[in-house]
């Protein structure tokens, strides 16, 4: 399993990346294993507000359909449409293939560092 | 296999009708379709012959042990069939005229006596089409009893992490926010849990009880009670009744209103995409919000369903009362309460039930540490049961386990069947340390091994075209 130490996590299992003022969201290595082959991505739009905490999105998989919960609050600025048609990049490429990015961010949910996530991780699972 | 459209044959019959004795009419060309309708041809034994086909690539109660877990999937007596076979309930007319229906009156009547004795309800409605319309219908009455009071702040559906899925969708659908909370480590709700969700704006709670881990929750008289008492109903999702029936009452534990899966629980063969049934059941403070069927009538009243809903269902369902009777209904709930702990127990010694204590009607295998030693996972045991003519147990459900088997035995089953599936299941936990490869490639004689589940998501075909 593999934890960028670069990134920042969530407990349920986002990664989110800074630079220049804009947040690229993604989801672990961890949770992309745990759902299986993912089939399908819902996605918001741009120009949508985000909240810390709160989901922005579900990810389906061949086992079941969970909510991406947005580690911060803010304005969707961009979303990665090859999703769209590629929702399997989520598993051959998790850090590769950001989900969404948000700008004017003004909160963030609880992160937890790389090592801290991959203690919890091994915790849980 | 070729699907029946691609083995039509232009010409072939089944019938030969007789030279047209009565005045032909021109239908009014808006009326017309404009393309040719691609109907198969195929002769009777064709048929016959396709649909033995089919039937040889599917495993039926039929074949052998089907433990799908909550799905219930109990063997049905020949004598419900045989009663909804009867020409007077088979044939009858839904627009024929009250006199001559009197017969398929009294079984809904009747039916909806023994269903409101069982649940402890006070009115009863037949008019939803299976388990889901039920819900809806359900959460409905709980809406327009709410807006009939004036109290229109009610906006949320509190909703157990641990339930099945169609309870969130059925509160979506009805126009409520979705309200999930965590189940306590035990599996059954978490009271602080819920107590944090509850107020003013709490329009009911959703609960199954036997809950869908198998555990019957010890709390239900406290968790409706609480609802209650913050303004809020208690819908009861009778998709478990089969653990419970003639032994204890939902409206006894405090539920509102109900709906059952009268295909499931009540002998008509299910899980083949239907006709089923899901009566909804509600106290007598919600009767008047009650669809209009041939029970309800009168002014006002709206359906959710043409006519009497499906009513051979409800024969089936009768026949199944008055033949197990008063003793017998309960007799069977207690049954298969008795199978799933006896192969609980007897699968304990390899495999690890996710919560160690008395189940009800079933339970869930937690394989992750399992999975963790061997590397063989959950969707490998189940593909592997197929190979030993077992209907593998649902998997990978309830979410709130990992690597989850779920089984449900049910009542029809004997102890020999039980003893046979608990020896399979030792010898796939010893042959997963030994030659765990054997499982990965599983099933090895099915006819379909592993189809490819990825695609089937992304790019299902679900209907045939020309061409």
């Amino acid at each position: 399993m593999n934890y960028p130490t670069e990134l920042a996590y969530t407990k349920s299992h986002e990664w989110l990346k800074e630079a220049d003022g804009v947040a690229e969201i993604g989801i672990s290595d961890f949770a992309q294993s745990e759902l299986g082959d993912v089939v399908f991505v819902n996605l918001p739009e741009v120009g949508d507000p985000v909240t810390a905490g709160e989901p922005f999105g579900d990810v389906e998989s061949v086992k079941a359909v969970s909510d991406l919960v947005c580690p911060v609050s803010g304005e969707v600025c961009e979303i990665n449409e090859e999703l769209l048609d590629s929702p399997e990049l989520l598993n051959s490429d998790p850090y590769g293939a950001w989900i969404i990015r948000v700008k004017d961010v003004t909160g963030y949910d609880e992160m937890i560092t790389a090592a801290e996530y991959e203690a919890f991780v091994s915790e849980e699972g | 296999m070729k699907l029946i459209f691609e083995k039509s044959m232009a010409g072939h019959r089944c019938t030969l009708l007789p030279a047209c004795d009565v005045p032909e009419v021109e239908l009014d060309s808006a009326l017309l379709r404009e393309s040719e309708l691609p109907l198969p041809e195929l002769s009777e034994q064709e048929i016959s012959r396709h649909y033995t086909q089919l039937c040889r690539r599917v495993h039926g109660v039929n074949c052998g042990f089907y433990p799908l877990g909550s799905c219930t999937m109990k063997y049905n007596p020949r004598i419900d069939e045989e009663m909804a076979a009867l020409p007077g309930f088979a044939s009858v007319h839904p627009l024929a005229p009250e006199k001559a229906t009197e017969g398929c009156r009294e079984v809904l009547d009747v039916a909806a006596q023994y269903l409101c004795e069982i649940t402890g309800m006070d009115g009863m409605t037949f008019q939803p089409a299976a388990g889901a319309h039920g819900e809806f219908t359900g959460v409905l009455l709980i809406k327009q009893y709410h807006r009939s009071r004036g109290d229109l702040g009610r906006t949320k559906i509190i909703v157990p992490d641990s339930a099945h899925g169609t309870n969130p969708a059925t509160a979506a659908m009805c126009g409520f926010e979705v309200v999930n909370i965590a189940s306590a480590p035990d599996g059954c709700v978490d009271l602080e849990a819920l107590k944090a969700a509850l107020g003013p704006d709490v329009a009911g709670l959703m609960l199954t009880n036997p809950n869908t881990v198998g555990l019957f929750d010890e709390n239900i008289l406290e968790i409706t009670r609480l609802v209650h008492e913050c303004g809020g109903l208690c819908y009861y999702d009778g998709a478990n009744l089969n653990a419970v029936m003639g032994v204890v009452r939902p409206g006894d534990m405090g539920f509102d209103c109900i709906h059952m899966n009268l295909h499931k629980t009540f002998a008509t063969p299910h899980g083949g995409g239907g006709p089923g049934a899901g009566a909804v059941g509600c106290k007598a403070f919600l009767k008047d919000f009650l669809p209009r069927s041939a029970l309800m009538e009168g002014e006002g009243r709206l359906q959710v369903r043409s006519f009497a809903g499906n009513f051979l269902v409800v024969v089936r369902a009768l026949t199944y009362l008055l033949t197990l009777g008063r003793e017998g209904v309960p007799e069977a709930a207690i049954n298969a309460v008795l199978n799933a702990n006896y192969l609980m127990r007897k699968i304990r010694g390899s495999f690890t039930p996710a919560f160690d204590r008395t189940c009800m009607h079933e339970f869930v295998l937690d394989l992750s540490a399992f999975k963790k030693e061997t590397g063989v996972s959950a969707l490998d045991v189940a593909k592997s049961l197929i190979d030993r003519g077992m209907h593998p147990p649902t998997m990978y459900f309830p979410l709130i386990v990992h690597e989850a088997l779920m089984l449900e035995p049910t009542e029809t089953e004997s102890r020999e069947t039980l003893d046979e599936a608990a020896a399979i299941f030792r010898e796939l936990y010893d042959l997963a340390f030994r030659d765990p490869e054997q499982m990965h490639t599983a099933p090895h004689n099915a006819q379909i091994g592993r189809p490819d589940e990825v695609k089937a998501a992304r790019s299902p075909i679900l209907r045939w075209t020309k061409e």
